[in-house]
């Protein structure tokens, strides 16, 4: 028979409690799974690194979208360059580095993307062409000074100030009337 | 009298430059001038001359096939430039698959979608949008847009079975018939 005096509660309502601790037990169990695995399973993967707006805007300032000329990337506000800016901005959160995604860039949009362009084929002219117009420019200017300098009347017939000059002035516009006149 | 002093000034002016300066400055600005003619000429020169072959190309597309111009002899071609961003792109969207699924069964004509200055993600989102079944691809570069010179999207080209440019369309399709009045001629022959 059942031993009351040892236990405060019969066989079968002890077999109650149990079970009902059990039930407990399992469903705070499923609970706290339904609650935590989710989100560690969401966050496991791939935890994305945030990127700020200057770290993306820091590499598009670099960088030129064909659709709108000359608007730097960083400050263009159509679609087209937003889509852009998201693009690097999901490139620098897998760890590319900026070398990296500029080259990504030009590999898929052409050397045009990149405000300063690579030096090769014609792009050298960007390069070479300046300094040689500025030497070019620097050597025409020193031959003029040189050549003026040389067709300069010397010291000694300058110094015999306005008079001779003007005579010579005098002569020069008398011939040219003369001649004006013959006409 | 004055034709003597004018030569005299040029006699100074001469001497006082030496020659294979002048040769380099002159030289130099000829070259300049040269430069800028060949680029104005090839800017303003394009791929936009009915009856001009049209220019050669590779499109890889979004699931990795290659499709060559030049392996197309005998089909006509319907190259379509557009991106993800366009909207006037998606005004023409149902028309160019309505038009596909139409000549698709003939096998003689091919369309060819290709996505400029568009990011894959979007442009792949872009053609689920819009169910669009004929092959797509990135422009590579930039590459088929310059060889086009396309002056933005979109903007289409139709290629005849003997590879000239028999149409083109630089703003959206408006109606399939208009598609079918610009391919059915290419097909009579």
């Amino acid at each position: 028979m059942y031993d009351n005096q040892s236990h405060p509660y019969p066989f079968r309502m002890r077999r109650v409690i149990t079970a009902s601790f059990w039930v407990v037990g399992l469903l705070s169990l499923a609970s706290m799974i339904l609650i935590f695995v989710p989100q560690a399973s969401a966050q496991n993967p791939t935890p994305t690194p945030a990127i700020s707006d200057d770290q993306v805007n820091a590499i598009a300032k670099e960088m030129y979208c064909p659709v709108c000329e000359n608007t730097p990337l960083d400050v263009c506000p159509t679609q087209a360059c937003a889509e852009w800016r998201e693009l690097i901005r999901e490139k620098l959160a897998e760890g590319w580095s900026e070398a990296q995604i500029k080259q990504y860039f030009v590999d898929r949009f052409g050397d045009r993307v990149l405000a300063t362009p690579p030096a090769r084929g014609l792009n050298w002219l960007v390069y070479v062409f300046p300094p040689i117009a500025i030497l070019l420019g620097v050597f025409l200017l020193y031959s003029a000074f040189r050549a003026w300098r040389r067709s300069a009347p010397p010291p000694a017939q300058a110094s015999p100030p306005a008079v001779g000059s003007t005579l010579n002035g005098d002569e020069y516009v008398r011939r040219l009337e003369e001649e004006l006149r013959k006409r | 009298m004055s034709e003597v002093i004018t030569e005299s000034t040029q006699e100074v002016t001469v001497r006082s430059r030496p020659r294979w300066g002048r040769i380099l400055a002159w030289g130099g600005l000829a070259i300049l001038l040269a430069l800028l003619f060949f680029g104005l000429l090839r800017t303003q020169s394009g791929g936009k001359r009915i009856g001009a072959p049209a220019p050669e190309f590779t499109l890889t597309t979004f699931d990795g096939q290659t499709y060559r111009l030049k392996e197309l002899r005998g089909k006509v071609v319907v190259v379509n430039f557009w991106a993800s961003w366009c909207k006037p792109c998606e005004q023409e969207a149902d028309e160019l698959e309505t038009a596909w699924r139409y000549y698709q069964p003939r096998g003689d004509v091919l369309f060819l979608g290709v996505a400029w200055t568009d990011t894959d993600k979007k442009s792949l989102e872009y053609l689920q949008k819009f169910g669009i079944t004929y092959p797509n691809g990135p422009d590579l570069g930039t590459r088929m847009a310059q060889a086009y010179r396309i002056t933005g999207v979109p903007e289409t080209y139709i290629i005849d079975r003997d590879g000239k440019l028999a149409y083109f369309k630089l703003s959206p399709f408006l109606s399939v018939e208009e598609i079918k009045s610009a391919i059915d001629p290419l097909l009579e022959d």
